[in-house]
Protein backbone atom coordinates (compact mmCIF):
# COMPACT_ATOMS: atom_id res chain seq x y z
CA UNK A 1 0.00 0.00 0.00
CA UNK A 2 1.52 3.28 -1.06
CA UNK A 3 0.59 5.31 1.95
CA UNK A 4 2.19 2.80 4.57
CA UNK A 5 4.38 4.42 6.62
CA UNK A 6 7.57 3.45 6.98
CA UNK A 7 8.07 1.68 10.41
CA UNK A 8 11.29 3.38 11.29
CA UNK A 9 11.58 6.34 13.90
CA UNK A 10 7.67 6.80 14.10
CA UNK A 11 7.91 7.16 17.45
CA UNK A 12 9.98 10.69 16.81
CA UNK A 13 7.14 11.64 14.46
CA UNK A 14 5.51 14.66 15.81
CA UNK A 15 1.00 13.85 16.04
CA UNK A 16 0.67 16.31 13.17
CA UNK A 17 3.48 14.24 11.01
CA UNK A 18 0.66 11.35 11.53
CA UNK A 19 -2.17 13.16 9.57
CA UNK A 20 0.11 13.42 6.48
CA UNK A 21 -1.15 10.41 5.64
CA UNK A 22 -4.39 9.67 4.05
CA UNK A 23 -5.32 6.29 5.35
CA UNK A 24 -5.04 7.95 8.85
CA UNK A 25 -6.70 10.80 7.64
CA UNK A 26 -9.35 8.47 6.81
CA UNK A 27 -8.76 6.07 10.32
CA UNK A 28 -9.06 9.53 12.15
CA UNK A 29 -12.45 10.37 10.53
CA UNK A 30 -13.90 6.51 10.72
CA UNK A 31 -12.76 6.65 14.25
CA UNK A 32 -14.22 10.06 15.68
CA UNK A 33 -17.37 8.89 13.68
CA UNK A 34 -17.30 5.38 15.15
CA UNK A 35 -16.70 7.14 18.81
CA UNK A 36 -19.96 9.05 18.44
CA UNK A 37 -22.47 6.64 17.09
CA UNK A 38 -21.01 3.41 19.20
CA UNK A 39 -21.16 5.41 22.56
CA UNK A 40 -24.67 7.15 21.79
CA UNK A 41 -26.28 3.49 21.24
CA UNK A 42 -23.82 2.35 23.65
CA UNK A 43 -25.96 4.43 26.23
CA UNK A 44 -29.03 2.32 25.64
CA UNK A 45 -26.79 -1.11 25.17
CA UNK A 46 -25.15 -0.51 28.71
CA UNK A 47 -28.52 0.58 30.74
CA UNK A 48 -30.96 -1.96 28.99
CA UNK A 49 -28.08 -4.45 30.37
CA UNK A 50 -27.52 -5.72 26.65
CA UNK A 51 -23.97 -5.91 26.41
CA UNK A 52 -24.12 -9.80 25.63
CA UNK A 53 -25.78 -8.19 22.47
CA UNK A 54 -23.10 -6.17 21.25
CA UNK A 55 -20.88 -9.81 21.22
CA UNK A 56 -23.97 -11.24 19.34
CA UNK A 57 -24.38 -8.82 16.63
CA UNK A 58 -20.14 -8.43 15.98
CA UNK A 59 -20.04 -12.03 15.29
CA UNK A 60 -23.33 -12.13 13.20
CA UNK A 61 -21.36 -9.43 11.30
CA UNK A 62 -18.63 -11.94 11.13
CA UNK A 63 -20.77 -14.27 9.25
CA UNK A 64 -21.94 -11.72 6.63
CA UNK A 65 -18.79 -10.41 6.28
CA UNK A 66 -17.49 -13.73 5.45
CA UNK A 67 -20.48 -14.20 3.01
CA UNK A 68 -19.64 -10.77 1.30
CA UNK A 69 -16.07 -11.49 0.44
CA UNK A 70 -17.05 -15.10 -0.68
CA UNK A 71 -19.86 -14.29 -2.97
CA UNK A 72 -16.84 -11.35 -4.03
CA UNK A 73 -19.76 -8.26 -3.20
CA UNK A 74 -18.56 -5.35 -0.56
CA UNK A 75 -18.67 -6.71 2.43
CA UNK A 76 -20.86 -4.09 4.09
CA UNK A 77 -23.84 -4.91 1.88
CA UNK A 78 -24.18 -8.25 2.93
CA UNK A 79 -23.13 -8.00 6.45
CA UNK A 80 -25.53 -5.57 7.36
CA UNK A 81 -29.02 -7.00 5.81
CA UNK A 82 -27.66 -10.33 7.61
CA UNK A 83 -26.66 -8.88 11.09
CA UNK A 84 -29.86 -6.42 10.82
CA UNK A 85 -31.50 -10.34 10.83
CA UNK A 86 -30.18 -11.67 13.56
CA UNK A 87 -30.48 -8.51 15.76
CA UNK A 88 -34.37 -8.95 14.65
CA UNK A 89 -34.29 -12.90 15.50
CA UNK A 90 -32.80 -12.11 19.09
CA UNK A 91 -35.64 -9.95 19.69
CA UNK A 92 -38.47 -12.05 17.88
CA UNK A 93 -37.18 -14.59 20.23
CA UNK A 94 -37.34 -13.01 23.45
CA UNK A 95 -40.20 -11.29 23.22
CA UNK A 96 -42.34 -14.35 21.66
CA UNK A 97 -41.02 -17.27 23.43
CA UNK A 98 -40.24 -18.75 26.92
CA UNK A 99 -36.24 -18.21 26.34
CA UNK A 100 -34.14 -14.95 27.44
CA UNK A 101 -31.76 -12.77 24.85
CA UNK A 102 -28.75 -13.79 26.58
CA UNK A 103 -29.77 -17.89 25.33
CA UNK A 104 -30.94 -16.22 21.75
CA UNK A 105 -28.20 -14.40 21.52
CA UNK A 106 -26.16 -17.46 21.91
CA UNK A 107 -27.21 -19.80 20.23
CA UNK A 108 -27.48 -17.30 17.25
CA UNK A 109 -24.15 -15.48 17.45
CA UNK A 110 -22.58 -19.04 17.21
CA UNK A 111 -24.47 -20.10 14.43
CA UNK A 112 -23.11 -17.04 12.72
CA UNK A 113 -19.55 -17.46 13.62
CA UNK A 114 -19.74 -21.11 12.28
CA UNK A 115 -21.60 -19.89 9.19
CA UNK A 116 -19.00 -17.80 8.85
CA UNK A 117 -15.89 -20.24 9.06
CA UNK A 118 -17.48 -22.22 6.55
CA UNK A 119 -18.65 -20.04 3.83
CA UNK A 120 -14.46 -18.80 4.14
CA UNK A 121 -13.16 -22.56 3.99
CA UNK A 122 -15.06 -22.52 0.47
CA UNK A 123 -13.22 -19.68 -0.36
CA UNK A 124 -10.05 -20.04 -3.07
CA UNK A 125 -7.87 -17.01 -2.65
CA UNK A 126 -6.47 -15.93 0.21
CA UNK A 127 -7.84 -15.08 3.95
CA UNK A 128 -6.00 -12.44 5.33
CA UNK A 129 -8.63 -10.06 4.57
CA UNK A 130 -10.95 -12.05 6.58
CA UNK A 131 -8.77 -11.92 9.89
CA UNK A 132 -8.43 -8.21 9.13
CA UNK A 133 -12.38 -7.89 9.69
CA UNK A 134 -11.89 -10.14 12.93
CA UNK A 135 -9.07 -8.11 14.36
CA UNK A 136 -9.77 -4.50 12.98
CA UNK A 137 -7.07 -2.59 11.31
CA UNK A 138 -6.39 0.87 10.83
CA UNK A 139 -4.80 0.27 6.72
CA UNK A 140 -8.29 -1.37 6.07
CA UNK A 141 -10.28 1.41 6.29
CA UNK A 142 -11.08 2.81 3.01
CA UNK A 143 -12.83 6.25 1.46
CA UNK A 144 -16.28 3.98 1.27
CA UNK A 145 -16.29 3.32 5.17
CA UNK A 146 -15.53 7.03 5.65
CA UNK A 147 -18.88 7.92 3.79
CA UNK A 148 -20.90 5.01 5.11
CA UNK A 149 -19.97 6.28 8.87
CA UNK A 150 -20.62 10.03 7.38
CA UNK A 151 -23.95 8.83 6.63
CA UNK A 152 -24.48 7.32 10.08
CA UNK A 153 -23.55 10.06 11.91
CA UNK A 154 -26.18 12.13 9.37
CA UNK A 155 -29.09 9.37 10.23
CA UNK A 156 -28.26 8.76 13.43
CA UNK A 157 -28.89 12.73 13.77
CA UNK A 158 -31.90 12.66 11.88
CA UNK A 159 -33.13 10.23 14.48
CA UNK A 160 -31.89 12.27 17.67
CA UNK A 161 -36.09 12.54 18.03
CA UNK A 162 -36.37 8.74 19.50
CA UNK A 163 -33.87 9.51 22.01
CA UNK A 164 -36.70 10.63 24.63
CA UNK A 165 -38.83 7.42 23.78
CA UNK A 166 -35.33 4.79 23.48
CA UNK A 167 -34.73 6.33 27.32
CA UNK A 168 -38.25 6.00 28.25
CA UNK A 169 -38.62 2.29 27.43
CA UNK A 170 -34.85 1.81 28.82
CA UNK A 171 -36.28 3.19 32.17
CA UNK A 172 -39.32 1.61 32.39
CA UNK A 173 -41.28 -0.37 29.81
CA UNK A 174 -44.35 -1.00 31.13
CA UNK A 175 -44.43 2.89 32.03
CA UNK A 176 -43.71 3.66 28.41
CA UNK A 177 -45.91 1.46 26.65
CA UNK A 178 -48.83 2.62 29.12
CA UNK A 179 -48.43 5.94 27.69
CA UNK A 180 -48.68 5.01 24.19
CA UNK A 181 -44.72 4.82 23.42
CA UNK A 182 -44.63 1.71 20.51
CA UNK A 183 -41.51 0.46 22.13
CA UNK A 184 -41.85 -3.15 20.70
CA UNK A 185 -41.29 -0.88 17.14
CA UNK A 186 -38.49 1.43 18.52
CA UNK A 187 -36.44 -1.43 19.90
CA UNK A 188 -36.07 -2.93 16.71
CA UNK A 189 -34.83 0.57 15.32
CA UNK A 190 -32.80 0.49 18.20
CA UNK A 191 -31.46 -2.89 17.25
CA UNK A 192 -31.40 -1.60 13.61
CA UNK A 193 -28.94 1.11 14.16
CA UNK A 194 -26.62 -0.44 16.59
CA UNK A 195 -26.25 -4.09 13.63
CA UNK A 196 -25.27 -1.01 11.30
CA UNK A 197 -23.14 0.52 13.47
CA UNK A 198 -21.58 -2.77 14.55
CA UNK A 199 -20.82 -4.06 10.84
CA UNK A 200 -19.62 -0.54 9.96
CA UNK A 201 -17.11 -0.45 13.22
CA UNK A 202 -15.38 -3.88 11.83
CA UNK A 203 -13.15 -2.90 10.05
CA UNK A 204 -11.54 -0.66 12.25
CA UNK A 205 -11.82 -2.27 15.30
CA UNK A 206 -12.44 -5.58 14.53
CA UNK A 207 -15.33 -8.10 15.17
CA UNK A 208 -13.63 -9.66 18.55
CA UNK A 209 -13.28 -6.15 19.67
CA UNK A 210 -16.02 -4.10 18.41
CA UNK A 211 -18.43 -4.84 21.37
CA UNK A 212 -16.42 -3.32 24.22
CA UNK A 213 -16.69 -0.43 21.98
CA UNK A 214 -20.23 -0.18 22.54
CA UNK A 215 -19.37 -0.85 26.05
CA UNK A 216 -17.02 0.41 27.46
CA UNK A 217 -17.13 4.35 27.25
CA UNK A 218 -21.01 4.19 28.15
CA UNK A 219 -20.16 1.93 31.54
CA UNK A 220 -17.48 5.03 32.00
CA UNK A 221 -19.81 7.59 31.64
CA UNK A 222 -22.42 5.88 33.95
CA UNK A 223 -19.68 5.52 37.25
CA UNK A 224 -20.38 9.39 37.59
CA UNK A 225 -23.70 10.73 35.50
CA UNK A 226 -26.28 11.83 37.35
CA UNK A 227 -29.10 11.64 34.23
CA UNK A 228 -29.05 9.44 31.45
CA UNK A 229 -28.84 12.85 29.16
CA UNK A 230 -25.43 13.55 31.07
CA UNK A 231 -24.57 9.57 30.36
CA UNK A 232 -24.69 9.56 26.63
CA UNK A 233 -23.09 12.94 26.20
CA UNK A 234 -20.18 11.90 28.45
CA UNK A 235 -20.15 8.39 26.88
CA UNK A 236 -19.50 10.19 22.81
CA UNK A 237 -16.93 12.43 25.03
CA UNK A 238 -15.55 8.92 25.98
CA UNK A 239 -16.04 7.01 22.57
CA UNK A 240 -14.56 9.90 20.46
CA UNK A 241 -11.41 11.40 22.64
CA UNK A 242 -10.23 7.26 23.35
CA UNK A 243 -10.65 6.57 19.07
CA UNK A 244 -8.33 9.50 18.90
CA UNK A 245 -5.84 8.59 21.08
CA UNK A 246 -5.90 5.22 19.92
CA UNK A 247 -5.28 5.54 16.71
CA UNK A 248 -2.27 8.12 17.50
CA UNK A 249 -1.35 5.30 19.84
CA UNK A 250 -1.83 2.23 17.15
CA UNK A 251 0.38 4.51 14.39
CA UNK A 252 2.96 5.26 16.69
CA UNK A 253 3.26 1.66 18.86
CA UNK A 254 2.27 -0.22 15.65
CA UNK A 255 -0.30 -1.60 17.41
CA UNK A 256 -3.32 -3.02 16.04
CA UNK A 257 -6.31 0.16 15.79
CA UNK A 258 -8.93 -1.99 17.34
CA UNK A 259 -7.12 -3.02 20.27
CA UNK A 260 -5.23 0.39 21.04
CA UNK A 261 -8.42 2.58 20.97
CA UNK A 262 -9.86 -0.70 23.38
CA UNK A 263 -7.28 -0.54 25.90
CA UNK A 264 -7.35 3.61 25.52
CA UNK A 265 -11.09 2.93 26.61
CA UNK A 266 -10.07 0.70 29.37
CA UNK A 267 -7.26 2.90 30.54
CA UNK A 268 -9.90 6.10 30.98
CA UNK A 269 -12.71 3.47 32.44
CA UNK A 270 -10.19 2.31 35.10
CA UNK A 271 -9.30 5.98 36.14
CA UNK A 272 -13.20 6.83 36.31
CA UNK A 273 -13.74 3.95 38.31
CA UNK A 274 -10.89 4.82 40.90
CA UNK A 275 -12.47 8.18 40.89
CA UNK A 276 -15.65 6.92 41.84
CA UNK A 277 -14.30 5.12 45.21
CA UNK A 278 -12.62 8.08 46.44
CA UNK B 1 -78.13 14.65 28.83
CA UNK B 2 -76.20 12.28 30.95
CA UNK B 3 -72.47 11.70 30.27
CA UNK B 4 -70.99 8.82 28.90
CA UNK B 5 -69.50 6.33 30.96
CA UNK B 6 -66.20 7.18 30.69
CA UNK B 7 -64.73 3.30 30.72
CA UNK B 8 -66.97 0.93 29.25
CA UNK B 9 -66.31 -2.83 29.29
CA UNK B 10 -68.65 -5.42 28.05
CA UNK B 11 -68.12 -9.38 27.87
CA UNK B 12 -64.75 -9.07 28.72
CA UNK B 13 -62.62 -12.24 28.81
CA UNK B 14 -58.96 -11.78 28.92
CA UNK B 15 -56.38 -14.95 28.74
CA UNK B 16 -52.91 -15.27 29.83
CA UNK B 17 -51.08 -18.05 27.64
CA UNK B 18 -53.36 -21.12 28.20
CA UNK B 19 -55.15 -19.61 31.61
CA UNK B 20 -58.46 -17.65 31.41
CA UNK B 21 -57.49 -14.61 33.33
CA UNK B 22 -60.54 -12.56 33.61
CA UNK B 23 -64.18 -14.24 32.38
CA UNK B 24 -66.88 -12.19 30.73
CA UNK B 25 -66.99 -9.10 32.85
CA UNK B 26 -69.16 -6.36 31.96
CA UNK B 27 -69.35 -2.94 33.76
CA UNK B 28 -69.31 0.85 32.94
CA UNK B 29 -67.42 3.31 34.98
CA UNK B 30 -69.19 7.00 35.22
CA UNK B 31 -67.78 10.56 35.22
CA UNK B 32 -65.97 11.11 38.60
CA UNK B 33 -67.11 7.94 39.69
CA UNK B 34 -64.13 6.53 41.86
CA UNK B 35 -63.96 2.95 41.18
CA UNK B 36 -62.22 0.44 43.60
CA UNK B 37 -60.86 -3.03 42.34
CA UNK B 38 -60.63 -5.32 44.86
CA UNK B 39 -60.12 -9.20 45.25
CA UNK B 40 -57.94 -12.43 45.82
CA UNK B 41 -54.71 -12.89 44.39
CA UNK B 42 -54.70 -13.89 41.19
CA UNK B 43 -58.24 -12.42 40.42
CA UNK B 44 -57.16 -10.60 37.17
CA UNK B 45 -57.50 -6.98 38.98
CA UNK B 46 -53.88 -5.87 37.54
CA UNK B 47 -54.79 -7.50 34.26
CA UNK B 48 -58.17 -5.59 34.07
CA UNK B 49 -56.21 -2.80 34.83
CA UNK B 50 -53.35 -3.18 31.61
CA UNK B 51 -56.41 -3.92 29.51
CA UNK B 52 -57.86 -0.30 30.04
CA UNK B 53 -54.94 0.87 29.43
CA UNK B 54 -53.84 -0.86 26.00
CA UNK B 55 -51.11 -3.29 27.75
CA UNK B 56 -53.17 -6.69 27.34
CA UNK B 57 -55.18 -7.44 24.26
CA UNK B 58 -59.18 -8.92 25.17
CA UNK B 59 -59.75 -12.26 23.96
CA UNK B 60 -63.26 -11.63 23.77
CA UNK B 61 -65.59 -9.01 24.25
CA UNK B 62 -64.67 -4.89 24.45
CA UNK B 63 -63.50 -2.28 25.82
CA UNK B 64 -63.84 1.30 25.15
CA UNK B 65 -61.74 4.18 27.55
CA UNK B 66 -62.62 7.67 27.16
CA UNK B 67 -64.57 6.52 23.94
CA UNK B 68 -61.74 5.23 22.25
CA UNK B 69 -60.36 1.74 22.12
CA UNK B 70 -57.72 1.58 24.82
CA UNK B 71 -54.17 2.80 24.54
CA UNK B 72 -55.67 5.76 22.12
CA UNK B 73 -55.83 8.54 24.21
CA UNK B 74 -52.83 8.17 27.09
CA UNK B 75 -52.28 11.84 27.33
CA UNK B 76 -55.76 12.11 28.75
CA UNK B 77 -54.88 9.12 31.49
CA UNK B 78 -52.63 9.00 34.78
CA UNK B 79 -51.22 5.56 35.29
CA UNK B 80 -49.72 4.50 38.63
CA UNK B 81 -47.65 0.80 38.20
CA UNK B 82 -48.09 -2.09 41.04
CA UNK B 83 -44.72 -3.57 40.37
CA UNK B 84 -42.47 -1.08 39.84
CA UNK B 85 -40.37 -2.26 36.07
CA UNK B 86 -38.46 0.88 36.79
CA UNK B 87 -34.61 -0.05 36.04
CA UNK B 88 -33.80 1.40 39.78
CA UNK B 89 -29.95 1.82 38.25
CA UNK B 90 -31.45 4.37 35.48
CA UNK B 91 -29.50 7.94 36.56
CA UNK B 92 -32.10 10.16 36.70
CA UNK B 93 -33.30 12.42 39.44
CA UNK B 94 -36.98 12.51 40.66
CA UNK B 95 -37.34 15.73 38.92
CA UNK B 96 -36.70 13.54 35.21
CA UNK B 97 -39.26 11.03 35.97
CA UNK B 98 -41.92 13.78 36.89
CA UNK B 99 -41.23 15.49 33.94
CA UNK B 100 -41.89 12.21 31.82
CA UNK B 101 -45.41 12.56 32.90
CA UNK B 102 -45.99 15.62 31.15
CA UNK B 103 -44.15 14.65 27.82
CA UNK B 104 -45.18 10.75 27.93
CA UNK B 105 -41.39 10.42 26.61
CA UNK B 106 -38.07 10.60 28.41
CA UNK B 107 -36.74 14.68 28.73
CA UNK B 108 -33.69 14.99 27.63
CA UNK B 109 -34.01 18.77 28.85
CA UNK B 110 -36.54 20.09 31.47
CA UNK B 111 -37.73 22.97 30.67
CA UNK B 112 -38.26 25.69 33.44
CA UNK B 113 -41.58 25.47 33.02
CA UNK B 114 -41.60 21.67 33.00
CA UNK B 115 -39.47 22.03 35.94
CA UNK B 116 -42.31 24.35 38.05
CA UNK B 117 -45.08 21.74 37.13
CA UNK B 118 -43.10 18.82 38.41
CA UNK B 119 -42.24 20.39 41.63
CA UNK B 120 -45.43 21.86 42.07
CA UNK B 121 -46.72 17.88 41.98
CA UNK B 122 -44.15 17.01 43.99
CA UNK B 123 -45.42 19.56 46.72
CA UNK B 124 -48.65 18.29 46.18
CA UNK B 125 -47.76 14.44 47.03
CA UNK B 126 -45.65 16.08 50.27
CA UNK B 127 -42.14 14.76 48.21
CA UNK B 128 -41.41 18.70 47.44
CA UNK B 129 -38.00 17.67 48.80
CA UNK B 130 -37.04 14.79 47.08
CA UNK B 131 -37.01 16.97 43.92
CA UNK B 132 -33.43 16.38 43.04
CA UNK B 133 -32.40 13.15 44.78
CA UNK B 134 -31.59 10.22 42.69
CA UNK B 135 -34.24 7.88 41.93
CA UNK B 136 -32.07 4.76 43.05
CA UNK B 137 -31.83 6.07 46.44
CA UNK B 138 -35.76 6.49 46.97
CA UNK B 139 -37.30 3.96 49.34
CA UNK B 140 -40.18 2.18 48.14
CA UNK B 141 -43.07 4.63 49.84
CA UNK B 142 -40.61 7.51 48.59
CA UNK B 143 -41.03 6.19 44.85
CA UNK B 144 -44.94 5.36 44.71
CA UNK B 145 -45.38 9.37 46.36
CA UNK B 146 -43.00 10.26 42.92
CA UNK B 147 -44.83 7.66 40.60
CA UNK B 148 -48.20 9.78 41.87
CA UNK B 149 -46.32 12.93 41.08
CA UNK B 150 -45.85 12.29 37.63
CA UNK B 151 -49.28 10.84 37.36
CA UNK B 152 -51.47 13.89 38.47
CA UNK B 153 -48.51 16.41 36.89
CA UNK B 154 -50.41 16.45 33.52
CA UNK B 155 -53.40 16.91 35.43
CA UNK B 156 -55.50 13.66 33.55
CA UNK B 157 -59.31 13.50 33.87
CA UNK B 158 -59.17 9.34 34.41
CA UNK B 159 -56.43 8.09 36.96
CA UNK B 160 -55.59 4.42 36.46
CA UNK B 161 -53.79 3.33 39.81
CA UNK B 162 -52.58 -0.03 40.50
CA UNK B 163 -52.14 -0.81 44.46
CA UNK B 164 -51.02 2.84 44.95
CA UNK B 165 -50.43 2.81 48.76
CA UNK B 166 -47.79 -0.34 48.38
CA UNK B 167 -45.04 0.74 50.89
CA UNK B 168 -46.67 3.76 51.69
CA UNK B 169 -47.16 3.49 55.64
CA UNK B 170 -50.47 4.38 57.84
CA UNK B 171 -50.19 8.02 57.55
CA UNK B 172 -49.23 8.59 54.42
CA UNK B 173 -51.40 5.89 53.04
CA UNK B 174 -54.49 7.74 54.90
CA UNK B 175 -52.96 11.32 52.82
CA UNK B 176 -53.23 9.63 49.49
CA UNK B 177 -56.10 8.67 49.48
CA UNK B 178 -57.59 12.32 51.27
CA UNK B 179 -55.76 13.67 48.38
CA UNK B 180 -56.89 11.16 45.20
CA UNK B 181 -60.45 12.86 46.83
CA UNK B 182 -59.35 16.11 47.03
CA UNK B 183 -58.06 15.86 43.40
CA UNK B 184 -61.17 14.05 42.47
CA UNK B 185 -63.40 17.01 43.58
CA UNK B 186 -61.26 19.58 42.18
CA UNK B 187 -60.74 18.25 38.82
CA UNK B 188 -64.02 16.11 38.54
CA UNK B 189 -61.63 13.21 37.41
CA UNK B 190 -62.80 9.56 37.15
CA UNK B 191 -60.60 7.39 39.24
CA UNK B 192 -60.26 3.31 39.13
CA UNK B 193 -58.39 1.93 41.80
CA UNK B 194 -57.12 -1.75 42.31
CA UNK B 195 -56.36 -2.37 46.11
CA UNK B 196 -56.04 -4.70 48.59
CA UNK B 197 -57.20 -2.23 51.44
CA UNK B 198 -61.16 -3.30 51.94
CA UNK B 199 -61.00 -0.10 54.25
CA UNK B 200 -59.91 2.28 51.49
CA UNK B 201 -62.65 0.47 49.02
CA UNK B 202 -65.08 0.83 51.46
CA UNK B 203 -64.59 4.42 52.64
CA UNK B 204 -63.02 6.36 49.88
CA UNK B 205 -64.73 4.59 46.05
CA UNK B 206 -68.11 5.59 45.10
CA UNK B 207 -68.08 2.06 43.88
CA UNK B 208 -66.17 -1.67 44.42
CA UNK B 209 -65.58 -3.97 41.52
CA UNK B 210 -65.44 -7.48 43.50
CA UNK B 211 -63.05 -9.51 40.87
CA UNK B 212 -62.16 -12.90 40.93
CA UNK B 213 -61.88 -14.22 37.33
CA UNK B 214 -64.99 -13.02 36.91
CA UNK B 215 -67.31 -10.02 38.29
CA UNK B 216 -68.56 -11.08 41.92
CA UNK B 217 -70.41 -7.78 42.20
CA UNK B 218 -70.11 -4.08 41.28
CA UNK B 219 -72.16 -1.26 43.09
CA UNK B 220 -71.86 0.73 45.98
CA UNK B 221 -69.04 -0.42 48.83
CA UNK B 222 -72.09 -1.18 51.48
CA UNK B 223 -73.68 -3.81 48.72
CA UNK B 224 -70.51 -4.64 46.47
CA UNK B 225 -68.34 -5.75 49.89
CA UNK B 226 -70.98 -7.32 51.46
CA UNK B 227 -70.56 -10.95 53.43
CA UNK B 228 -72.11 -12.63 50.64
CA UNK B 229 -70.07 -11.23 47.68
CA UNK B 230 -66.99 -11.03 49.96
CA UNK B 231 -67.49 -15.33 50.80
CA UNK B 232 -67.76 -15.91 47.25
CA UNK B 233 -64.60 -14.14 46.38
CA UNK B 234 -62.42 -15.09 49.13
CA UNK B 235 -63.69 -18.60 50.52
CA UNK B 236 -64.73 -17.06 53.68
CA UNK B 237 -65.19 -13.39 55.27
CA UNK B 238 -63.22 -13.49 58.57
CA UNK B 239 -62.98 -10.83 60.68
CA UNK B 240 -62.88 -8.45 57.90
CA UNK B 241 -66.58 -7.68 56.84
CA UNK B 242 -67.05 -7.12 60.55
CA UNK B 243 -64.60 -4.07 60.38
CA UNK B 244 -65.80 -2.84 57.08
CA UNK B 245 -69.45 -2.76 58.70
CA UNK B 246 -67.65 -1.20 62.20
CA UNK B 247 -65.75 1.48 60.05
CA UNK B 248 -62.12 1.73 59.54
CA UNK B 249 -59.66 1.87 62.45
CA UNK B 250 -58.38 4.97 61.94
CA UNK B 251 -62.13 6.69 62.28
Amino acid sequence: MSDTPTLCCKEARPMIDALQYPFMQRALVVGVCLGVLASYYGAFVVQRRMSFLGVGLSHAAFGGIALGLLLGIEPFWVAVPFTVGVGWAIAWISDHGPLTSDTAIGILFAVAIALGVVLLSYRQQYTADAFTYLFGSILAVEAFDVGVLLALVVGTAALAPLWPRWAYATFDRTLARADGVPVQRDDLMLITCIAITVVAAVKLVGAILVAAFLVVPAATARLHARSFRTMTLAAMGVGTTTAVAGLFASFYLDWPSGAAIILMQALVFGCALAASYR
Amino acid sequence: MARAPVIQVNRLSVNRGQRRVIEDVSFDVAAAAFVAIVGPNGAGKTTLLHTLLGLVEPSDGTVRVLDHPPGRDAKRIGYVPQVKTLDRTFPAEVLDLVCSGLTHAWPFWRTPSATERAEAALETVGAADLATAMLSDLSGGELQRVYLARCLVHEPELLLLDEPATGVDATGAADLYELLDRYQADHGATIVMVTHDWNAAYHHATDVLLLDGRCISYGPPQKALGADPLREAFGHVGHAHAMLQGGPPHD
